[in-house]
Parts: structure tokens; C-alpha cells; sequence
């Protein structure tokens, strides 16, 4: 007979170990973590700078302190993980097939899943820059695992390439250790980072952020020479003229995360075209009965604390689903975005059994300034919320009320939407 | 009396408000935009003391898992010492085994701020 275990956590950062904490707090006991990594946390172990945990523990903590806090819980609960495990195969039925170098390739049925996958960067090659592949072009995340985990500074010039929270830190952490950070060059008119780190990381040290630029070449053929930087226009084409050259010996890329999906495809999991996540209820299940998802695999967070909120009400659905079973079909109001609401997590939900007070979070897709966060269920406007500035790189949220649902038995739809003041 | 204004942006939590301080003279006279009080204390702590907390990884040894131990200034110090707690820490290694909030270097720079270790190793 296969290996069973009730709920099976695919990746040990920190949506993986607050869903193992909430499944098992939920009562269930057979909670096993797979990770693919040498030790748990995930990417929390090479981010070293603080801001982390304001939310969740009221204080500042850095990312490997945040990260110890989950394990410990973890550790205390006695919850089985398995380290050095990766992953290779989930299917529909929620067979989950890994390797590990303990156990060679092994399968287990799980009764639920969750996925906690994380996401990865985009690299150079997803940005059409034409050029060699000279050494020194680096994603801002692999040069944060080189100085912070093993100590090796990537460069000593340094032009990046894209304004996300990785690059801001870089920035910074490069600067700190007595690197040259010329510029960051952000391809759109706003920053994608959160303005805590543009204050932070690029303020603090008079490093120019460069808003509708991008780098049009890059010199050099064993390492890089000089990074040209143009500004666009706004069909983001580069201005002749423009173009300033930095001579540098490398560029780090921050140019946006994208959810590892991967396996959540080969189980059949339908996939969002805007989040690149899974589409998810309010339970946070995928159209794939009893599989689960949470943190950076469903969206991109800017947050660990939002990322441990959501997985523990990931965890505390698997639970759910491993006690009850698969929920009879209940009513189901699908919750949609407009007016520069750009997607919506959950993506809809059933009045039944969603929370009193249903978080629903949301990006904007441009800098909005002075607008009114707007719900609608059908046609009836039920919540109207102004707010001073929203910006791409800021996850928003917007509270859905049961009572506004059960008041309308007949309503199909909830409308997240901007509206002018 | 000249009234000048300084936009900032409030640090203390992701929100990140936009504040409007005005000053009269050198003093703080008002401060606007911020949605809760941090954001007020923190305009008028920024525009008088400047601080911030510093975090690096220094070398260890003799540790199984770890080559660079994660370490941070316990609180926050001010903001032109962070060159000066930078250039002490470059030349800091610490010895395995090392506790979260173990003091790596005490008093660094005579701030009165220890920096900790924020991982095992």
C-alpha cells in the first residue's frame, strides 16, 4: 500500500510552514512539509534586512528571525519535514511523487494538498536585450544568495535593471559593502518596490532611481564593460539622445517574480492569465478538489505577514477538507475586478462558508491617486473606501461582509472596482 | 516667522504615508497625511534625528551549515554612523556556535548598540 498522509505542504518557506502550523493546530496530526532546500525558510534565509513581521508579531524583525519563529512552531508541533525532497510530480487525484537522496524517487497519496511553492525571478532572458552573455549579469535575488548566504560580492560597479523590493535592497546591501551602485532604471513611470525601501534603500544613499528607462545595451564579451541606459517614451520605445553609459562591471536585473507553477499544472490546476497563480475560492482551493494554495505560488506578496495569513487559512481549509470531505456544492458568487483593479484573491466565493469578514486582496494596475476602493454586489454598492495613493507594487485589500451576500440571496456577483472622487 | 514645508514618506510600516511637515523656524509645527501616530513621531524623529537599523552578514567559523552569519544593530542608531558601523563589521568573524540575538559586537562604534546575530550557526 502507497504512503498516505492527510495533508501534504509542497515547499518549506513561509507559506509552507504557516499552513503546517494552522493544519495541525486545525487537529489534524498527519501534516508532513516537503522541501526541496537543505534547511526550511525559504528565500526569508538570504533576505537579512529587516521590516519583517510588523504585522504578525508587532515587531521589526529580519528575515531569518521571521523564518525561526515559523520553524520553531513547527518544530514544536513535532510536524514531519522532509528536507532535501523535491517535488516532481502532482497529480489530479493528489498523488504527490518526490525524489530525495535518502529515498530515491517515492509516492504518497495525500487526502489534501497544499501548494506553497513560492515563484522565482524573471531573467535576462524574458527582456529582449540584445548583446553577449558576458559574466555579471545577475537577477538581484542570486546576488542577494552571494553576498548574504555565501559571502562573495558579485561586482564592485554596479547598474540595476528594474525597481522591485530586490533590487531596492541590493542596492543598498551592494552599496554597504562598499560596491558603486550607479542607478536603478525602472522601465515604467512608478517604482514596482515599496516606497519604504525606495526611501530606505536608494534615498538614504543619493542612488538615482530612474523612472522610464531602460537598459538598450549592455558592452563586453567575457564580463560586462558599460550598461547604456535610455529613456522611453511612453510606447516604452527608447528616445535617441537619451542614452546615458555606465561603465560598470555588472548589472542586476529586478524586473518582477513569477508563481512557480509548474506542478500545480500537471495536476490540472487552472491557472489566473494576470497572477500566473491558481484561480482559488475563499477557501483557497483550487479547481482541483482538495488541493490547496498559498503565498507567492497564488500571487506575488510584497508582505511575509499577509503571505502567513493566507497560509494559514490555506491550512486550516485542507484541514477542513481532510475531516469533512468535499463540501456540497453551495452557492457560488464569482468576485471580479475592474476599473483598474487588476485581479482579485479569492476569486469567488460561496456565502456559506466564506469568513464573516472576507479579506479579498487586489493589485492596481497604475498609481491611482485620491479614488474610492469600491464593492459592488450586483448592482448594489456595499462598501465605498477612499484612499490617498495605490500603486502597482502595493498589494491592496478590501473587506466583502457575509451579511452583505446573505442579505441578497439571489446576487451572482461581486464587483471590486476604482472610482473618482 | 518662515513657514517651510518637507514631504516625506513615513518608513514605519509597508503603508508608507505621505507626510507633509511643516516647519517654522527649524521646528516641527505640524505634520499632515500620516494614518497613525508612528507616522508623526516618526516625521518629527526623522527631521531631527535621523536613525536607522544597519544588517549585514559577517563570516563564521566553524559552523556545519553556515559560511555568513546573519547579524543586525539591536536598535536603531543614527544615520551617519551607518558607514562607520559598516566599515567595523567588514572586519568582524564570529565563532560558531552563535544563538539568534547573541551580541557580535558589543557597543559597536560607541553608539551604546550591540549588534546580534539574527541566525543560528
Amino acid at each position: 500500500m502507497r504512503e498516505h498522509h492527510d495533508v501534504v505542504i509542497v515547499g518549506g518557506g513561509p507559506a509552507g510552514l504557516a499552513a503546517a502550523v494552522a493544519t495541525k493546530d486545525a487537529g489534524v496530526e498527519d501534516v508532513v512539509v516537503l522541501e526541496r532546500d537543505a534547511k526550511l525558510g525559504g528565500i526569508l534565509n538570504q533576505c537579512i534586512h529587516n521590516g519583517f513581521g510588523l504585522h504578525t508579531f508587532n515587531e521589526e524583525l529580519t528575515g531569518p528571525e521571521y523564518a525561526l519563529r515559523y520553524v520553531d512552531q513547527v518544530a514544536e508541533r513535532g510536524i514531519t519535514c522532509l528536507l532535501n525532497t523535491m517535488v516532481v510530480d502532482i497529480s489530479g487525484d493528489r498523488v504527490v511523487t518526490a525524489v530525495n537522496p535518502d529515498r530515491g524517487v517515492f509516492t504518497m497519496d495525500a487526502g489534501a494538498v497544499v501548494l506553497a511553492m513560492g515563484c522565482r525571478e524573471r531573467p535576462r532572458g524574458a527582456l529582449n536585450i540584445p548583446g553577449f552573455r558576458p559574466a555579471g549579469i545577475y537577477t538581484a535575488g542570486t546576488a542577494q544568495r552571494l553576498v548574504n548566504i555565501e559571502g562573495q560580492m558579485p561586482g564592485r560597479n554596479v547598474v540595476i535593471l528594474g525597481s522591485g523590493d530586490i533590487g531596492l535592497i541590493m542596492a543598498r546591501r551592494m552599496t554597504l559593502e562598499g560596491a558603486k551602485v550607479h542607478c536603478v532604471a525602472e522601465l515604467m513611470p512608478y517604482s514596482g518596490g515599496l516606497k519604504r525601501n525606495i526611501v530606505q534603500c536608494l534615498d538614504d544613499f543619493g542612488i538615482p532611481l530612474l523612472l522610464s528607462h531602460t537598459v538598450t545595451c549592455i558592452e563586453g564579451k567575457r564580463r560586462v564593460e558599460a550598461v547604456w541606459v535610455s529613456e522611453v517614451d511612453e510606447r516604452m520605445q527608447p528616445i535617441p539622445g537619451t542614452e546615458i553609459r555606465y561603465p560598470c562591471d555588472t548589472l542586476l536585473l529586478s524586473v518582477g517574480l513569477l508563481p512557480e507553477n509548474e506542478l500545480s499544472r500537471g495536476a490540472g490546476v487552472t491557472l489566473s492569465p494576470i497572477t500566473r497563480g491558481p484561480i482559488v475560492d475563499d477557501s483557497l482551493q483550487t479547481n482541483v478538489q482538495g488541493v490547496f494554495a498559498c503565498g507567492n505560488v497564488l500571487h506575488v506578496h510584497d508582505l511575509v505577514d499577509y503571505v502567513s495569513q493566507e497560509a494559514a487559512t490555506a491550512g486550516a481549509c485542507a484541514a477542513q477538507f481532510v475531516r469533512e470531505g468535499c463540501a456540497p456544492a453551495g452557492r457560488t458568487v464569482a468576485v471580479e475586478a475592474s476599473g483598474g483593479v487588476r485581479y482579485t484573491v479569492p476569486s469567488c466565493v460561496d456565502p456559506n462558508r466564506m469568513a464573516a469578514k472576507q479579506v479579498v486582496r487586489f493589485r492596481v494596475g497604475d498609481v491611482y491617486r485620491d479614488r474610492y476602493v469600491s464593492v459592488y454586489v450586483d448592482d448594489v454598492r456595499v462598501s465605498h473606501r477612499k484612499k490617498r495613493v495605490m500603486a502597482p507594487g502595493e498589494m491592496e485589500e478590501v473587506v466583502l461582509k457575509r451579511s452583505d451576500l446573505e442579505a441578497r440571496p439571489q446576487a451572482s456577483r461581486v464587483l471590486v472596482t476604482l472610482e473618482e472622487v | 516667522m518662515s513657514a517651510t514645508t518637507r514631504e516625506l514618506t513615513c518608513i514605519n510600516c509597508p503603508l508608507g504615508c505621505l507626510l507633509t511637515v511643516t516647519l517654522a523656524n527649524g521646528e516641527v509645527t505640524a505634520v499632515t497625511g500620516n494614518t497613525c501616530k508612528r507616522g508623526d513621531t516618526y516625521a518629527r524623529k526623522e527631521i531631527a534625528n535621523p536613525t536607522r537599523i544597519v544588517t549585514t552578514s559577517v563570516p563564521v567559523d566553524g559552523s556545519a551549515t553556515e559560511r555568513m552569519l546573519s547579524v543586525k544593530t539591536e536598535r536603531d542608531i543614527p544615520k551617519g554612523e551607518i558607514f562607520n558601523v559598516m566599515t567595523v563589521l567588514r572586519k568582524t568573524r564570529a565563532t560558531a556556535p552563535v544563538e539568534v540575538g547573541d551580541v557580535i559586537v558589543p557597543n559597536v562604534c560607541n553608539t551604546g548598540v550591540d549588534v546580534v546575530a539574527t541566525r543560528r550557526a
